[in-house]
């Protein structure tokens, strides 16, 4: 069998990026957590936010050290197996790369130290400086990589011009080498996706942390250990939760709207959309994509254009306006994009319903339900990782999307076919971004051992996760008490609150 | 006067790959000398001296990749499709240091801490290995075709004189690492760390001077910007100062000058290295004519421009909370409940 080197490249690109994903959400998301937990305790001087910062952080640093040594792979990676891409969009998309590096890992890096290390060399005044740095670190990190990502759905900002030698078009066998040049650096920030894409990406990393804080904290309590510190866990995490999957749903109906206003070709894959004109909204089937037509689908009439139009009658462009060559899969997209959905309908029933319980005071007795959030961290990295498949699978063939063009009515510039034809010179194609000096045996290799490393590590991972969880927060020796109105004047008489015997502020 | 964005492009990527190695040199070091450590004890003492630096030192490097894959997108594709099983065996050994590093103590089990110090050993001298390597290669030159791509085969790459360079480089991170403990460290552990920062430093003056001296018999472009620019000799006379310092510091006991000098003597090899490569930023052979200059590698002036204006912004930060994170860890390791 012949082995490709696209496919493996891809195969590679996908492996790597989705064990690295895995981790910013976490971080991202607990970042959050953190600082509202040593801002409580400065706020309050409450030992149980000091006992729940520390015991947090230690799961925090685990979680980032598995980011940081499986996210240098990604850098590596784009130089290694994409030469060509990056010999194309160096100009554009190292420059986010590399403000990445100098404005984001390193404050989380340096920083970090502080927060793992520094509890008693620094003052807890310094160290909740130290927390909100690292977390804006990786709030910066996000918006760097996404700003990179976005630009390559919607490129704005740049254009595609001959790369000169000597003044004149670099010409190599008759083709005129070229690649992306900026333009306009704000214009490259803000592409046209990328204000939906972070918000919907923010939103995923605070369900997952979210999730996360609520499995560890619904098991405890189930095993009632930690009974105090679980509770209080819980009921933040619970409220950031429920904000972030309702808010998701909301991100994710402006983001396909765009979505269908840049890449239509995506959102008929996603969607599963073969004719173009007014357009069911399918729930489910099997896109039969040889067929052009899909099997044995369920939907819902008018659907699609109701929610892309907000008219149940209007057209929706479909998959048949394009050549099949231009198409990108249909079976991947459509189903990732369903796993997302159903998985975010989910957590919004699970998590109103436990708002629900926990305001009538009765969600601790619900041990099924708990047990439902033990596990529910699964389903909420699954629609994290499935929205990213979607939005890049839907992509191709293009690794950089080759912009659409719309006549004055907003219907596609179809040509006489009946079809709209790409201008190949204002994208790039998967197929021609690979490494020409890379061969598919060296591909090969490299990718049985990234999968072998990366069971290694998620094990390695899950063990000590599962030792930290199992050995737990310290034991709180003062009792906690819930915040009344007083609390909010409290730094006026810092004193009085400072408990005794607390050696931390020395 | 008009500004040679591409020139300054040039030295900032030799300023972060200057601070990767002085910074991270030492941390690499540590985990070559990490078999020496006799103990439990003393395992974790040699790695808590550099527990909460080594992450922040490794961003040098990461941000050096991305600030080169900036302004030299070719040399950024060349160098590393054409080092692809270089690049991927320094991905492995990045990650298996991080993991050790991180979660060695986090496991109470011998085989375990065994496995984990082993891993962070051989790591620590793969990537020193691997770095020396690359840079003989983009100083000799790699065969490069019209468009730039590599197409030679990776074992060619590995020649006499790269894997000199190679072992120069461990070397040199193992002297900087011995100094670095002798600053950390206390009582015995401390007695012997200083024995071996004698020992290093004699392995790494024969690797000096034979590096050298290959470096001028194999390489006449190595000196040629010499020629132009004789000025150029002061940065080698304070490279033999600095190495000749090492001795008398150690001597001495003054550790913290003789720190000082082995990051100066780095630092000196790195401008060596530059000195030797420019113009070229890769250079070819046996077609120089294919070599990818600072000028034919490099991003549009535009783009340079918005990432000087962001190293700008950003650069005085990073050094300035280094410094405060280097203040806030000073003195000998201490070993506390928080500690790897």
């Amino acid at each position: 069998m012949e082995l490709d080197v696209i496919l493996l490249s891809r195969l590679q690109f996908a492996l790597t990026i989705m064990f690295h994903y895995i981790f910013p959400p976490l971080t991202i998301g607990m970042a959050i957590v953190l600082v509202y937990l040593e801002g409580m305790y400065l706020w309050t001087r409450q030992e149980i936010y000091e006992v729940a910062a520390k015991f947090w952080v230690k799961i925090f640093a685990i979680n980032f050290a598995l980011g940081v040594a499986s996210g240098i792979v990604m850098e590596f990676q784009f130089g290694t197996n994409w030469a060509t891409y990056s010999r194309f969009v160096g100009d554009v998309f190292g420059s986010a790369l590399a403000a990445e590096g100098i404005f984001a890992f390193f404050l989380e890096s340096v920083f970090l130290a502080v927060l793992v290390f520094g509890w008693d060399r620094v003052s807890p005044r310094f160290h909740f400086v130290a927390t909100i740095m690292v977390a804006l670190g990786s709030i910066f990190s996000s918006i760097w990589i996404v700003v990179a990502n976005s630009w390559q759905h919607t490129p704005a900002g740049s254009h595609i011009v001959p790369i000169l030698r000597d003044g004149e078009p670099w010409i190599i066998d008759g083709v005129t080498q070229t690649r992306a040049e900026i333009v306009d650096f704000w214009a490259l920030i803000f592409n046209p996706s990328f204000g939906h894409r972070i918000v919907h990406v923010w939103i995923g990393c605070f369900i997952v942390g979210a999730f996360f804080v609520l499995s560890i904290s619904a098991w405890y309590l189930l095993r009632g250990k930690h009974v105090e510190f679980a509770q209080r866990s819980f009921t933040g995490a619970l409220m950031l939760a429920t904000v972030a999957s309702l808010a998701a749903l909301v991100s994710g109906h402006f983001q396909a709207k765009t979505v269908y206003q840049y890449q239509p070709a995506k959102l008929a894959a996603f969607e599963g959309h073969f004719d173009t004109g007014p357009a069911a909204l399918s729930l489910l089937g099997w896109p039969d994509q040889a067929a052009q037509r899909m099997r044995f689908d369920l939907a819902v009439p008018g659907g699609l254009s109701f929610l892309v139009h907000e008219r149940f009658d209007e057209p929706v462009v479909g998959l048949d306006q394009f050549r099949l060559e231009d198409q990108p899969p249909v079976l991947v997209p459509y189903f990732s994009y369903r796993l997302m959905v159903a998985v975010g309908m989910g957590l919004i029933a699970l998590t109103l319903l436990a708002s629900w319980l926990r305001w009538r005071g009765v969600l601790y007795e619900r041990r099924w339900l708990l047990w439902v959030f033990v596990l529910a961290i699964l389903p909420a990295m699954f629609a994290n990782h499935a929205g990213w498949v979607a939005a890049e699978v839907g992509r191709q063939p293009w690794v950089v999307q080759s912009p659409v063009q719309r006549n004055d009515d907003g219907t596609l510039a179809v040509g006489a076919e009946g079809v709209f034809v790409y201008d190949e010179g204002q994208g790039l194609r998967t197929a021609d971004a690979v490494s020409p000096a890379v061969s598919a045996g060296q591909v090969l290799g490299s990718l049985v051992t990234f999968g072998a490393i990366y069971v290694l590590l998620g094990g390695v991972w899950l063990y000590v996760l599962n030792y930290k969880i199992q050995t737990g927060p310290e034991p709180i020796t003062r009792p906690a008490r819930y915040l009344g109105w007083r609390d909010l004047f409290s730094f006026l008489r810092r004193k009085e609150h400072k408990p005794p015997g607390d050696a931390s502020e020395s | 006067m008009e500004l040679d964005l591409n020139l300054i492009w040039f030295v900032l990527l030799g300023v972060l790959i200057a601070g990767y190695m002085v910074l991270d040199g030492f941390d690499l070091g540590v985990g070559v000398l990490h078999p020496l450590a006799r103990t439990d004890h003393e395992r974790r003492i040699s790695l808590n001296s550099i527990g909460p630096l080594w992450d922040g030192n490794e961003v040098w490097l990461v941000t050096f990749v991305g600030a080169l894959f900036a302004a030299f997108p070719e040399a950024y594709a060349t160098v590393f499709s054409g080092l692809y099983n270089a690049f991927m065996l320094l991905l492995l050994a990045l990650i298996f240091r991080a993991v050790s590093i991180e979660f060695r103590s986090k496991i109470q089990h011998r085989r375990w801490r065994s496995i984990c110090d082993w891993s962070f050993f051989g790591a620590s001298l793969i990537i020193p290995l691997i770095i020396g390597v690359a840079g003989a290669n983009i100083m000799l030159g790699m065969p490069l075709d019209e468009r730039g791509e590599f197409i030679g085969s990776t074992v060619d790459l590995l020649t006499p004189y790269a894997l000199l360079v190679g072992l120069f480089t461990v070397a040199l991170v193992m002297m900087h690492g011995a100094i670095y403990l002798c600053l950390k460290t206390e009582g015995a552990y401390r007695r012997r760390m200083r024995r071996w920062a004698w020992h290093c430093f004699g392995v790494f003056l024969t690797l000096y001077l034979l590096t050298t001296i290959f470096t001028l018999m194999m390489l006449p472009q190595a000196t040629a910007n010499f020629h132009d620019h004789p000025w150029g000799v002061v940065v080698v006379v304070l490279g033999v100062l600095a190495i000749a310092n090492i001795p008398r510091c150690l001597h001495h006991g003054r550790m913290g000058q003789a720190f000082a000098s082995s990051g100066v003597a780095i630092l000196v090899f790195v401008c060596l290295l530059a000195a030797a490569t420019f113009p070229n930023i890769v250079a070819s052979a046996p077609r120089p004519e294919h070599s990818l200059t600072i000028y034919s590698a490099a991003s549009s002036p535009t783009t340079l421009t918005i990432m000087l204006i962001i190293a700008g912004l950003g650069m005085p930060f990073v050094i300035g909370y280094t410094v405060v994170i280097y203040w806030t860890f000073r003195g000998k390791v201490r070993l506390d409940e928080h500690s790897y």
